[in-house]
């Protein structure tokens, strides 16, 4: 029996309330039919007996409290999903928008979710090749591995999201089974047009899933577009066995939305103003990557988020940070000084490197190197720091080799622009920078390495 | 049992109207697929349910069914070995049961109830025995016998016994009468609250440490068996690895380690690496002595806030079997943050932070269920809590690191720029403490040595004057100071490297031996007294740096073998030698 629920009772931001509701569930979506004939998506988001709170997801605006009816769909938030997704443009709530017509779903899944059990889990060990030094040598991307890139407005974190995609080389990925799902949460047209643009350039588009919610789009639908982007990127790697890699840029306006809905609902808010759960909330996104037992493929994640006021205590970056699985920072000054990619390594890290590198995935000193030009690295930051305090030219003769080092690493090593550099080639690389301090200043490394790799 | 509607749903909070006979902390089942929840509010007009599950779904007039009893575990023979969620269910059977993603509702029992355990009755007909007593073992696992208890509230006469022999966890082997003449059946298995600390008969002081292996915290920060400590640090400086470590080292009988809000991929790491690793002293793997609990953080997070309960009962059942537990939680911020957002849907008064105002009381009661006892049955066993503290924004003045810092008395404070400059563990020795020296360095003294508690007073010296000598050397650099300052730091320097930093991935330095620990800090305080000596004729510092004996030292954690002691006096030989040539 379908009943039109008519009118409602408050209207507050995106939220309505209607009465005398009968036979509803919980997260249940409803359609809200306006006198114009236009039709809106809502998610019950609380029930009080009869009463309803319903989320619009397309705004609130036209709505009075008499020219709605409102009818429940029967089922909560669900995505449409066929092998053929591949290569479609959908809106931010999964909805094909361009022009090819309808998705015919082989099945729909629930955009929530569940739970991957801990034990069915596959640990991540095999590397992606993303062909930059400082992300291949010292936080190295792993297959099934959730790692996000910390950035500020105007940095050129899009610029690298996409030079990983043309470079990933992911093992076991092949044309047939390698594909993107990217979700645009909150950015501006052009840059969506770039990035739709850099994969034609680069020859995947036909392997792309794009998700727009552009910046104009409705900002509570911006809560859906991840759902829907990692529903269908487990849909793909778990059922069809393909290596999927999301990105999904900005997760500081996919927050900022969540805040919004969260007050306009009376929450009590947490830190500056961002609901209490939102810890839980990202979780339930950020944890639905990885690989499972009985299936080939693999989710792996690249979020981007921009760290308001370059503040990476911010309670987004923050949060991300205990969620994820490492971090790649990028930094205001490094770009300034026209270094290209911006990488920020000391900040940065990667947790399921340790298991991914080394002999019989890269090279065996290649944990070694890393924590070595990591050390030598932190070095070169105290010798900066000294020598502004009391100048360069009063500095001990070894801080000034640390600086000299830091001058030649942050040039030739982390400033490589968009060349594609093999492992070995980053690995050598990396010796022959640090063969330029002194020996016995190397106290990660023993000996045995030391004799193969250090050039006097 | 009686049955009520729900009327109101707000996340995984649902309300029931009117006056219910449900009691506080009561376990209900909630709607068609029986999740699990629990009663936190009562009054004569609402009734309210914490939800462990998703409640998509859940619709107003679902029915809610009590329990009668509040959140309770299972305990019983098959607990090592496996891997639950926040309440007790035992994920490779759901994992049997759904597949790789949980569904709600599963009604999977936590202890296999087929398998048959060969128990041997240890009580005959006519024995009197109070709770607590042992009637029965089993061996659970190769290496850990398993220790049947009375449950704690019932005592009386042995009135039947089952031969010994093979039984399931709810076969009788044995029947008690109690005063009043009724009569109980022992099981291999026992419900207990997991709010309620076990019963125990006295409390022991916490006089031996948990030899752990790290030198930084065996040497300088040790912590005792009952002891607690908080490990706080940012993201990436290293807590899940330092849990990780002292659950693989640590010399406790029991890990129960706790994935508190954490990620699925690092669970499925402890998962293989534990199974993996032979435990060097049964040559057995760990996982026949660990429980696992993981809640990651996509999981509901009601199950979360009660995972660290369930952890602590499970310690407290094997404590009283008289072994010594440990448990690693990981992360308590979360369990904070998860009281945090289930206040918030209550819509109680928050206090700072937004966190709970209670948020000091029950970090308190946590806290306190670690210790060092003497069971009901007569013996000591202790639980030890390692606690890892995520703060907001790396802030250690956030309530959960203050009011953490309260309640433990050892602080292992994790530090970025060490972590920065890949010093693992990064465990600042400037901010943490130990309070636990009066009470283990007797045992230190007895077991390893008078020197052993004086090295580490000189090394900790040591630390503490390079710390304020770089103070100045930060305003003007290091070329200024007088050579005995130098030394300071040159000294300094060794300890930091060659010491305190550790490499979990070597296969010597992972763990090291106490007697090995004494060592090193012996070694380094010689080459500091002859370089002493050296400088006082005002010969110059290079001269004896060139020496290179400083680099060996550096070094010398990879050098010697943990299994050659008798290596570090060649050590002190040659710099007797190099040092005399220079004098």
């Amino acid at each position: 029996m379908l009943i039109d629920y008519v009118g409602v009772k408050e209207i507050n931001g995106s939220l309505i309330v209607i009465d005398g509701v009968k036979g509803v569930s919980n997260e249940e979506i409803v359609d809200i039919r306006l006198d114009n004939g236009k039709v809106r998506q809502g998610r019950v988001v609380q029930i009080e007996g009869e009463r309803i709170v319903v989320q619009v997801f397309e705004g609130t605006r036209d709505i009075s409290l008499v020219n709605t009816r409102t009818r429940l769909t029967g089922h909560p938030m669900e995505q449409a999903l066929s092998p053929e997704i591949v290569g479609r443009v959908l809106d931010g709530a999964g909805r094909p928008i361009d022009g090819l017509g309808d998705i015919f779903p082989e099945k729909k899944m629930n955009i929530n979710g569940t739970p991957i059990n801990p034990v069915s889990r596959i640990y991540p060990r095999n590397y992606i090749n993303t062909g930059i030094s400082t992300i291949d040598t010292l936080m190295t991307l792993i297959r099934g591995q959730k790692l996000p890139i910390f950035s500020g407005s105007g940095m050129k974190h899009n610029d690298l999201a996409v030079q990983i995609v043309r470079q990933a080389k992911i093992s076991g990925a092949t044309e047939d089974n390698f594909c993107v799902v990217f979700a645009a949460m909150g950015v501006q047209k052009d840059v969506a047009e770039y990035f739709r643009k850099s994969f034609e350039n680069s020859g995947v588009l036909s392997h792309v899933v794009m998700l727009l919610n552009l910046s104009s789009d409705p900002i509570i639908e911006r809560t859906l577009t991840p759902r829907c982007a990692l529903t269908i990127a487990e849909y793909l790697a778990f059922e069809h066995d393909m290596h999927v890699l999301v990105i999904m840029t900005d997760m500081t306006s996919y927050a900022e939305a969540l805040r919004e809905f969260s007050s306009s609902k009376g929450e009590i808010p947490g830190r500056k103003g961002y609901p209490g759960y939102l810890y839980s909330d990202l979780a339930s996104l950020y944890e639905r990557a990885g690989m499972i037992k009985g299936s080939e493929g693999s989710v792996t994640q690249i979020p981007i988020l921009t760290m308001p006021n370059d503040d990476i205590t911010h309670p987004i970056p923050d949060l991300t940070g205990y969620i994820t699985e490492g971090q790649i920072t990028l930094d205001r000054n490094l770009q300034g000084q026209g270094i290209y990619p911006p990488v920020s390594v000391l900040p940065s890290l990667s947790r399921l490197m340790k298991d991914g590198i080394g002999e019989g995935f890269t090279r065996s000193d290649h944990q070694a190197l890393a924590n070595q030009l990591f050390a030598s690295y932190a070095r070169v930051i105290d010798a900066r720091s000294l020598a502004s305090v009391i100048g360069e030219e009063e500095l001990s003769p070894i801080d000034k080799k640390y600086i000299e080092f830091g001058r030649l690493f942050e040039s030739r090593f982390v400033n490589q622009g968009f060349e594609n550099r093999d492992i070995t080639e980053s690995l050598d690389l990396g010796w022959e920078l640090l063969s330029t301090l002194p020996r016995a200043e190397l106290d990660r490394v023993d000996d045995e390495l030391l004799d193969k790799y250090y050039k006097d | 049992m009686k049955k009520y509607d729900i009327y109101g749903i707000n996340g995984p909070v649902i309300t029931i109207k009117g006056p219910t006979e449900l009691k506080m902390m009561e376990m209900v089942h909630v709607g068609e697929d029986n999740l699990v929840g629990e009663i936190i509010a009562v009054s004569d007009e609402k009734t309210t349910v914490q939800v462990y599950e998703e409640t998509t779904g859940l619709k107003p007039g679902d029915k809610v069914e009590g329990t009668g009893s509040p959140m309770n575990v299972l305990l019983g023979p098959g607990i090592l070995d496996n891997i639950y969620d926040g309440i007790e269910r035992p994920l490779k059977a759901i994992e049997a049961e759904s597949g790789a993603f949980i569904s709600r509702g599963s009604q999977v029992s936590a202890l296999d109830d087929k398998k048959k355990w060969s128990v041997t009755l240890k009580v005959k007909k006519g024995d009197k025995l109070k709770g607590g007593e042992i009637y029965a073992t089993l061996p659970e696992t190769q290496i850990i016998e398993h220790r049947l208890m009375v449950p704690p509230a019932l005592s009386g006469e042995i009135t039947d016994v089952k031969p010994d022999g093979e039984y399931t966890i709810f076969d009788t082997v044995a029947v008690l009468t109690d005063e009043y003449g009724v009569e109980h059946n022992l099981t291999l298995c026992q419900m207990w609250p997991i709010r309620t600390s076990r019963p125990i008969e006295d409390r022991l002081s916490t006089s031996v440490p948990l030899i752990t292996g790290q030198r930084v915290i065996d040497t300088m920060f040790p912590i005792a068996k009952g002891g607690a400590a908080a490990i706080p640090g940012g993201f990436g400086t290293g807590k899940t690895m330092t849990q990780h470590q002292l659950a693989k080292w640590c010399d406790a009988d029991i890990i129960v380690y706790v994935g508190c809000g954490e990620r699925g991929n690092e669970m499925s790491q402890v998962l293989e690496e534990f199974s993996e690793l032979i435990d060097p002293k049964s040559g057995r793997p760990m996982t026949d002595r660990t429980v696992l609990i993981a809640n990651t953080s996509n999981m509901p997070v009601a199950a979360r806030e009660a995972s660290i309960y369930t952890g602590i009962t499970l310690a407290e059942y094997y404590r009283d079997m008289g072994y010594d537990v440990a448990i690693m939680a990981d992360s308590t911020s979360r369990w904070a943050e998860a009281l945090r957002e289930i206040s918030g849907r209550l819509e109680e008064m928050p206090a700072e932070e937004g966190f709970p105002a209670y948020l000091p009381s029950r970090l308190a009661e946590f806290y306190e269920r670690a210790g060092r006892v003497k069971t009901l049955s007569h013996d000591s066993g202790s639980v030890t809590i390692i606690g890892a503290v995520s703060p907001q924004g790396s802030d250690f003045s956030e309530p959960v690191t203050q009011n953490t810092k309260r309640f433990t008395r050892c602080f292992w404070a994790l530090d970025k720029s060490l972590a920065y400059a890949r010093h693992y563990p990064a465990i600042n020795w400037m901010n943490s403490y130990s309070e636990y020296f009066n009470d283990i360095d007797p045992w230190f003294e007895e077991n390893i040595g008078e020197d052993f508690v004086e090295y580490r007073n000189r090394i900790s010296a040591l630390l503490q004057e390079e710390s304020s000598l770089m103070e100045i050397v930060k305003l003007i650099g290091s070329d200024v100071l007088p050579d005995d300052q130098k030394l300071v730091i040159e000294t300094a320097k060794v300890i930091r490297v060659g010491f305190l930093q550790q490499n979990a991935f070597h296969a010597d330095d992972t763990f090291v031996p106490l007697e090995k620990q004494k060592n090193m800090m012996k070694v380094i305080l010689h080459l500091y007294d002859r370089s002493k000596e050296i400088v006082a004729k005002e010969i110059p510092i290079s001269k004896l740096l060139a020496l290179g004996l400083f680099d060996k030292l550096n070094k010398m954690k990879y050098d010697i073998p943990n299994s050659k002691p008798e290596m570090f006096d060649e050590y002190i030989k040659e710099i007797d030698e190099q040092t005399d040539r220079i004098l």
